[in-house]
């Protein structure tokens, strides 16, 4: 299996997770979906690691597991303070910072 | 056809299947269910490719801690519908994530890059290991390491600060008054059973008790 298939691969689940976000209202979900995104980017980082032969890309996957942590924990924390003031959990009615 | 091989393909099968479950499941437990599933194809994915740390690390951290959270706020907030988006949205998501896949797919088809019909370049048997990797970590990239641990930090602190539970209610006399409401909650309420979707009337006649527990002076939060 040559690098390319795992190239495809990461570029499959990048665009489902582009698809889910686009279309899924639930804001549970579509933090969700940007996970499938940033785990198909690491999938490529990590795939041309094994490319070039050196460890770069896999750190450079590593601080983006980080940084996909940081955005669920304060995204999650968003959808808890949302759920207690009793707003809807929809991504589409929750507009009131729309100008 | 070799063993890594097969394995990549029964791994590549699972990433894609746990993707799209993600995303076409209604329940969003069993979303967070199927993403489970993706990651750990992907780490599988990560081991054929040398990269022992990162899918140790993808199954620890992200499967397991992660991915604990999440099933704790769905079971929190529960399930809530799942309408269907707006028209517009609908059909263009779905045809824009068709063309993002057909630009990619031009992108590494037209791709000047040799090595990516290779199976990559030579390395040794130490590559990937976490002794590698902490070498890079804490030489080569130590600033965004630090940089990192710091985001970590504030995310945390935001998270708590976000979620936390506003007290007391205002009173007239600007005095605040702490009360404790209890309500008999619905039966299956906060359980698994309620995250998994199992419907259960809510009963509408149900007198909260109220009682005033103390006073406190207005000021400070």
């Amino acid at each position: 299996v040559t690098i390319g298939w795992y190239l495809a691969v990461s570029a499959i689940v990048f665009c489902i997770g582009a698809g889910g976000v686009l279309t899924r209202r639930n804001p549970l979900v579509v933090l969700l979906c940007l996970e499938l995104m940033l785990n198909g980017a690491n999938l490529a980082l990590v795939a041309f690691a094994r490319l070039w032969g050196g460890e770069d890309g896999q750190v450079f996957a590593l601080i983006v597991m980080v940084i996909a942590a940081c955005e669920v924990t304060v995204g999650l924390g968003m959808i808890v303070a949302i759920y207690r003031r009793h707003l809807p959990i929809d991504v589409d009615e929750l507009n009131e910072l729309q100008g | 056809v070799v063993f890594p091989d097969i394995m990549f393909f029964i791994a590549a099968i699972g990433a894609i299947t746990g993707a799209v479950g993600v995303v076409a499941v209604r329940n969003p437990f069993y979303s967070v269910l199927m993403l489970i599933v993706h990651l750990i194809s992907l780490a599988a994915l990560f081991m054929i490719l040398q990269a022992q740390f990162v899918a140790a690390a993808q199954v620890v951290v992200y499967a397991g801690a992660v991915m604990v959270l999440y099933l704790f706020v769905v079971a929190y907030v529960g399930g809530g519908e799942q309408l269907a988006s707006g028209v517009l949205l609908r059909f263009l998501g779905p045809l824009f994530a068709l063309g993002l896949a057909v630009v990619l797919c031009m992108a590494m088809l037209g791709t000047a890059l040799k090595g990516i019909t290779t199976q990559g370049a030579h390395i040794g048997s130490h590559f990937g290991t976490p002794a590698r990797i902490g070498t890079l970590l804490l030489t080569k990239y130590l600033f965004p390491f630090e940089v990192a641990s710091i985001i970590l930090m504030v995310a945390a602190v935001g998270a708590v600060v976000l979620a936390r539970r506003r007290r007391g209610l205002e009173a007239v006399s600007g005095e605040r008054l702490e009360f404790r409401v209890s309500t008999a909650p619905p039966a299956l309420t906060g359980t698994m059973a309620e995250a998994a979707g199992v419907r259960v009337p809510r009963p509408q006649d149900m007198e909260p008790e109220v009682e005033v527990i103390g006073r406190r002076r207005e000021g400070g939060w």
